[in-house]
């Protein structure tokens, strides 16, 4: 059983780094490039919820919504790489992913817009979406990650 | 607390992930900016900002306008002054499509210091609805029962033709030679001969004379210029221009109007100088497809094509054209081709080479159009070191074998797949284009520039310029020369569809060369298959 249970640790502190990677390197990339912006994703957003997208892309409002994007994909992919306040991470992963879901969604009759595969109400955004949930159900930090050492304090504290 | 070096490796593992990956995404961001601003550097491309225009000052200047068509209403929106029918339809559409902006962007536009005045048009519906919806108390508008009546009355300063094509030069020269200041459109002549005459009368009136090219006050084409000024594309030895459209409204066969009768038409003066032939409503809204009045692709849309890079590039008039084509989309009873291919040839011009001197030396500017099929082909410039392509936007690829980036594209730092520069005012602002014809004319940048991101149309700063160029003085961008340019280059691709032979520009005398046995005008004008096919009103 213990066993057991240090095999899906593992598992999900590796599957909690490689989304950590992946939102880290998302987010450096726009930082370091001035020029990036979120424009042309939502200026093309579609399905039930375009208004709401097309209505960031205002001149007072983008900036702040490309902000916003950068901090919360890097809040994301610190948090998951190091293994600390993963459950804040995993929530800011979840509500992030569902935007990008919803900005795009794979519905029938919608186009379909650089995408590499093909997809039907279901994409790779929603699955790292419920990917991210598992790892805010089993918070992995306390065995791999900095929450090791800082739950650690707290017991060699407490002896 | 003492922690063991297990801790340590448990508790700071994600460490050395967080700082590759932050090492590899700035790397990587840094890295690519750096190759784009080296390449930016190196081409030292300036996007060129909207010219200055010094202010239309002192009293309104009093405007007739001459024609209220489609594009004579175009013109007076520009003026700033829209129908009511208009802003409803517009209305209407913009609460369909929230992207349709043209009735926020005709009240957002500036107001120029003019006074329409008066207006002419064959048409009683069309000079009705001009009064209905443009007099008021202050300003009671006048309609003239003809062009010379408006010229010759004093009351008007400028005149705005929008005409057939057969009457813009009697109309043009009328008002030039009455110091009426014009704006008309283009072609600026329907004949060869015409063309000479409205010159003369250019060069001797007082009056400002401006061709309604609009597309000379984008801004990518400006940027364009300076593009192939610095030898970015290397030498341009061929132009690929092209018209497609595949609808009604792109093959003229416009809306007829159902008050249209010899009651509400003077059909005499609309013919002028053409053919008399009896009352007939197809001519009448549909005179684009009959060399009587119009003049067919080459003059109509060709006319835009060339003028166009004509700007860019101030290329001049062909040495010599022919063309080819002929009536396979629209066996309407038109006899105006609606498929033609029409080559110009330049053998003395160069946009500078980065080659031995002496290896390139002249360039083919091709338009093929159709109007049986709407694909969109782009305006492409074809260089020795680059590509071109030419529109709203502005795309430039590296070519595989390009002298010039050799050194860049061995180290790769170019890629011939990947543009090393691109220009694109429009990225901040969403459009909706209504029409297909529309769509076809914004494309090629003639309907619209951007301006720190707003869209402007370009007819309003065309007009604009003409405007304080009657106040201030200063040359217009397109007057007779850029006019005279275009006409007789459209001439000669009319000319040679009709002949089937090449026609020859002699420069050194300005004059065409002659073909024994034919008179150039009378060819031009001339109507095969007049009436030869059945009306078909569709």
């Amino acid at each position: 059983m213990n066993q057991n249970q240090n095999k899906l640790k593992a598992s999900v502190a590796l599957l909690r780094i490689f989304i950590g990677w992946h939102f880290l390197f998302e987010g450096v990339v726009k930082m370091y490039n001035p020029e990036w912006t979120s424009f042309g994703y939502l200026a093309t957003a579609q399905g039930p919820f375009e208004g709401f997208f097309t209505m960031l892309i205002g001149d007072s409002t983008i900036g702040l919504v490309d902000t916003l994007n950068i901090i919360a994909l890097m809040v994301v992919g610190v948090t998951f790489t190091l293994g600390i306040f993963e459950r804040i991470g995993a929530i800011v992963g979840v509500g992030l992913l569902a935007l990008y879901f919803l900005a795009h969604p794979p519905f029938p009759g919608l186009m379909q817009m650089n995408v590499e595969g093909n997809y039907w109400l279901v994409n790779k955004n929603l699955i790292e979406l419920v990917a991210i949930i598992v790892i805010y159900q089993l918070p992995t930090g306390a065995y791999f990650g900095l929450d090791y050492l800082r739950k650690n304090k707290i017991k060699t504290q407490e002896q | 607390m003492k922690w063991t070096r297990r801790d340590l490796l448990i508790g700071l593992g994600g460490l050395p992930v967080l700082g590759a990956v932050w090492w590899a995404g700035a790397a990587t961001a840094v890295g690519s900016r750096n190759k784009r601003s080296e390449i930016l550097e190196q081409l030292n491309i300036k996007p060129s900002l909207p010219p200055a225009v010094p202010g239309i000052g002192g009293d309104p200047v009093r405007i007739g306008v001459i024609g209220f068509g489609i594009r004579g209403e175009q013109l007076t929106r520009a003026l700033g002054f829209a129908t009511d029918e208009w802003k409803e339809e517009m209305r209407l559409a913009a609460e369909e499509d929230p992207n349709n902006k043209r009735l926020e962007d005709f009240e957002a536009q500036e107001r120029l210091n003019v006074k329409l005045v008066g207006i002419c048009d064959v048409f009683d519906v069309r000079a009705e609805k001009f009064i209905n919806s443009f007099s008021s108390d202050d300003n009671k508008i006048k309609r003239y029962l003809t062009y010379k009546d408006m010229i010759q009355s004093g009351e008007v300063d400028a005149v705005v033709i929008a005409t057939p094509d057969h009457w813009h030069a009697p109309m043009s020269i009328e008002a030039l030679n009455n110091n009426v200041h014009v704006y008309v459109e283009k072609p600026m002549t329907h004949t060869v001969s015409e063309t000479y005459t409205l010159r003369d009368a250019a060069e001797k009136s007082d009056a400002v004379f401006a061709v309604g090219h609009q597309h000379r006050q984008t801004l990518s084409f400006s940027t364009a210029r300076d593009i192939v000024e610095k030898g970015t594309l290397g030498h341009v030895s061929l132009i690929q221009t092209n018209t497609n459209r595949n609808d009604d409204n792109g093959a003229w066969n416009y809306d007829i109007h159902e008050k249209a009768s010899p009651e509400t038409i003077d059909w005499e003066q609309f013919l002028g100088s053409a053919p008399k032939v009896a009352f007939n409503k197809n001519h009448f809204f549909r005179w684009r497809k009959w060399w009587s009045y119009g003049s067919g692709l080459s003059g109509d849309l060709l006319s835009h094509d060339y003028d166009r890079l004509n700007c860019v590039l101030n290329m001049g008039i062909p040495a010599s054209v022919s063309s080819s084509g002929g009536i396979y989309t629209h066996n309407d009873g038109r006899n105006v081709p609606d498929v033609i291919q029409v080559n110009m040839e330049f053998p003395d011009f160069s946009t500078g080479s980065s080659q031995i001197k002496g290896k390139e030396k002249g360039m083919t500017f091709c338009y093929s159009a159709t109007l049986g099929n709407g694909f969109s082909r782009p305006t492409i410039l074809m260089g020795h070191d680059a590509t071109m392509e030419l529109g709203n936007r502005l795309t430039v690829w590296p070519d595989g074998a390009s002298t010039r980036y050799a050194d860049m594209l061995e180290a790769e730092k170019m890629r011939p797949d990947v543009p090393i520069y691109q220009y694109d005012p429009a990225a901040n602002a969403t459009d909706a284009v209504s029409s297909a014809t529309s769509q076809y004319f914004a494309d090629k940048g003639l309907m619209w520039t951007y301006i720190d991101g707003v869209r402007v149309d370009s007819t309003f700063l065309h007009m604009r310029e003409w405007l304080s160029v009657i106040k201030n003085g200063g040359n217009v961008s397109c007057g007779i020369k850029e006019g005279f340019d275009e006409a007789i280059s459209a001439h000669m691709a009319g000319l040679s569809w009709k002949l089937g032979r090449k026609i020859e520009w002699d420069a050194a005398s300005q004059t065409l060369r002659p073909i024994e046995g034919i008179d150039f005008d009378q060819i031009l004008l001339a109507n095969e298959n007049w009436n030869a096919q059945p009306e078909m009103v569709g």
